[in-house]
């Protein structure tokens, strides 16, 4: 691990310097206000700044993420791309619910609307990947996944007085 | 009621508003030109003033309460710009920097008062113009520059600190010594005046985050109004104990911390602003300026010597911190520039009528550095690559 040595800017804020492998010193610069600096030194004078970007607590965040979080980031984007023309909906079920006591499969959600029960919360536990033979209860939350006009259609469906 | 406006009134309103725009217009200049605004606001004020172009007549009386204000403020945002832990790390640091920056910088002024044939006095405050940096240009210069990261600049900082600081101590000491009476006198007033900065600071260090949380507000108006009270209540209280206003104001700065700091600077800020430039011309206003041709040379001289032992602090100090030599060149040349605190100190000269000279003599002196100091600064880059040139080599 690379040295971090960390300087107090009276007044102005705290600046951390790193020197990296290959000879380039960098520092950030953690302003009072809350912004961040990236600095790069001087190659031929490593007491001096050479370059430096002033950065938003938003755009620094952003940079930590693809600086730090490069896995995390794929990953994020994989699952955008599935999930694209999806949408993903929490629906408490009521009370007055015709369904609620009923088993999934009697709902024939899927073949009526094209919407899976992903998984169901029950007083915050969740459970995932439900059966058709397992039963909705008042007061659950059921996860669905479908189109948006599916998930209309479901949500309508489920709330309902009368089977 | 509304009546109609007196002639007094439409007069106070032409002529304010006048020197505001004449400020304004001046402030475009300077920016357009890299250059500080406190030097041109300080023309501004010579050229309205005793001798000027025009004089002003009505709204005198209210440049100079508002330039009381501004000395406030100026100290005010200065104590807020550190917390007191910041100030103590400093200190202890820094210390040796710190006296080489006082001895070295104090001496030329002090020197050239005495050779003057002037009042102790007189010659003391002169060493504090020559002695202390101007804060407010060093911080906009070390930005504009991109330099707030670079090695040297939390040297620069600390010297910064400990100056503020021992202005904290020099103001109460001057206004003790000004009073007047004999040794035992001033010796019991000066060691009151001191006494009392130092129990504040510490209060203020201590206490800081319970007065803090007690001010803060989330209207910026009630904050303003309380951060303003309490400042100016203080700072006539500070006077009244003869312990100085500034210092007064300098102190509540330090007390504040946290969310209640960072509030307080944004919404006293652009107050700051409009009363500090009232300041600075109000400053300009009460000199002569028929004075200043025969204030140049002294003032020339002092400025290169000055300047020179600033170079020699900043040098020394960067050095000690293990600074290569461009960057002991550019610690130097950023130290140069004196302005709103060296007014202060001449203000004070000029108020008590201490020594005629000392006012265009300190007026030339800080439009000279408040000038050359940044182009000093910017240039000392190139200055340390000619000259500086480390012998580190850059591998093939």
């Amino acid at each position: 691990m690379t040295d971090l040595i960390e300087t107090r800017l009276p007044g102005v804020g705290t600046v951390h310097v790193f020197d990296c492998d290959n000879g380039t010193r960098v520092g950030v610069i953690a302003h009072h206000s809350g912004r961040r600096e990236l600095v790069i030194y001087d190659r031929d004078d490593l007491d001096c700044v050479s370059d430096s970007a002033m950065l938003t607590p938003g755009e620094a965040r952003m940079l930590a993420d693809l600086l730090g979080g490069t896995t995390v980031t794929e990953k994020l984007d994989d699952l955008r791309q599935n999930i694209a023309g999806l949408a993903i909906d929490w629906l408490p079920i009521p009370a007055h619910s015709a369904f609620a006591g009923r088993t999934i499969g009697e709902t024939e959600l899927r073949h009526r609307t094209g919407v899976s029960i992903v998984a169901i919360v029950r007083d915050d536990r969740p459970i995932p990947a439900p059966g058709p033979n397992d039963e909705l209860r008042s007061g659950d939350t059921a996860v669905l996944v479908g189109t948006a006009e599916g998930i209309d259609l479901a949500t309508a469906l489920l709330t309902r007085h009368s089977l | 009621m509304i009546t109609a406006a007196t002639p007094g009134v439409a007069t106070l309103l032409i002529e304010l508003g006048g020197i505001l725009v004449a400020l304004a217009a001046l402030g475009r200049v300077a920016a357009r030109f890299g250059i500080p605004s406190i030097p041109l606001y300080l023309v501004a004020g010579l050229a309205v003033g005793e001798g000027g172009v025009v004089e002003l007549l009505t709204a005198r009386a209210f440049i100079e309460n508002g330039a009381q204000i501004g000395v406030i403020l100026l100290l005010l945002l200065l104590g807020l710009e550190y917390t007191g832990e910041e100030l103590t790390t400093a200190l202890r640091e820094q210390a040796p920097a710190g006296a080489v920056d006082l001895v070295l910088n104090a001496t030329p002024g002090i020197a050239l008062g005495l050779v003057l044939g002037w009042d102790y006095r007189a010659a003391l405050l002169l060493g504090g113009v020559t002695y202390i940096s101007s804060s407010g240009i060093i911080a906009k210069l070390l930005a504009d520059l991109r330099r707030t990261g670079n090695r040297e600049t939390p040297v620069v900082l600390a010297i910064l600190v400990t100056e503020d600081l021992v202005m904290a101590f020099y103001l109460p000491l001057m206004a003790g010594l000004l009073i007047g009476g004999d040794a035992l006198d001033i010796g019991v007033e000066v060691g009151l005046a001191v006494a009392a900065v130092l129990l504040t600071l510490i209060v203020a260090i201590r206490y800081g985050p319970r007065l803090s949380r007690v001010v803060f507000d989330r209207s910026d108006e009630n904050l303003l109004l309380s951060l303003l009270g309490l400042a100016l209540l203080v700072a006539g209280i500070a006077e009244r104990l003869q312990a100085s206003a500034a210092v007064g104001a300098f102190l509540v700065g330090i007390a504040l911390s946290g969310p209640t700091e960072r509030a307080a600077r944004t919404v006293l800020a652009p107050l700051r602003d409009l009363f500090a430039a009232l300041f600075f011309a109000f400053f300009g206003l009460q000199i002569d300026p028929v004075q200043l041709p025969a204030a140049l040379p002294l003032a020339v001289g002092l400025a290169v010597v000055s300047a020179a032992t600033k170079l020699a602090t900043g040098w020394w100090s960067a050095k000690r911190a293990g600074i290569e030599r461009p960057g002991r060149i550019r610690a130097g040349a950023t130290l140069v520039a004196r302005g709103e605190f060296s007014i202060v100190i001449a203000g004070i000269a000029v108020a008590e009528g201490i020594e005629a000279e000392l006012g265009p003599l300190a007026a030339a002196y800080v439009l000279l550095l408040a000038v050359t100091g940044p182009l000093l600064a910017r240039s000392a880059d190139p200055i340390g690559r000619r000259f500086g040139r480390t012998r580190r080599k850059v591998a093939a």
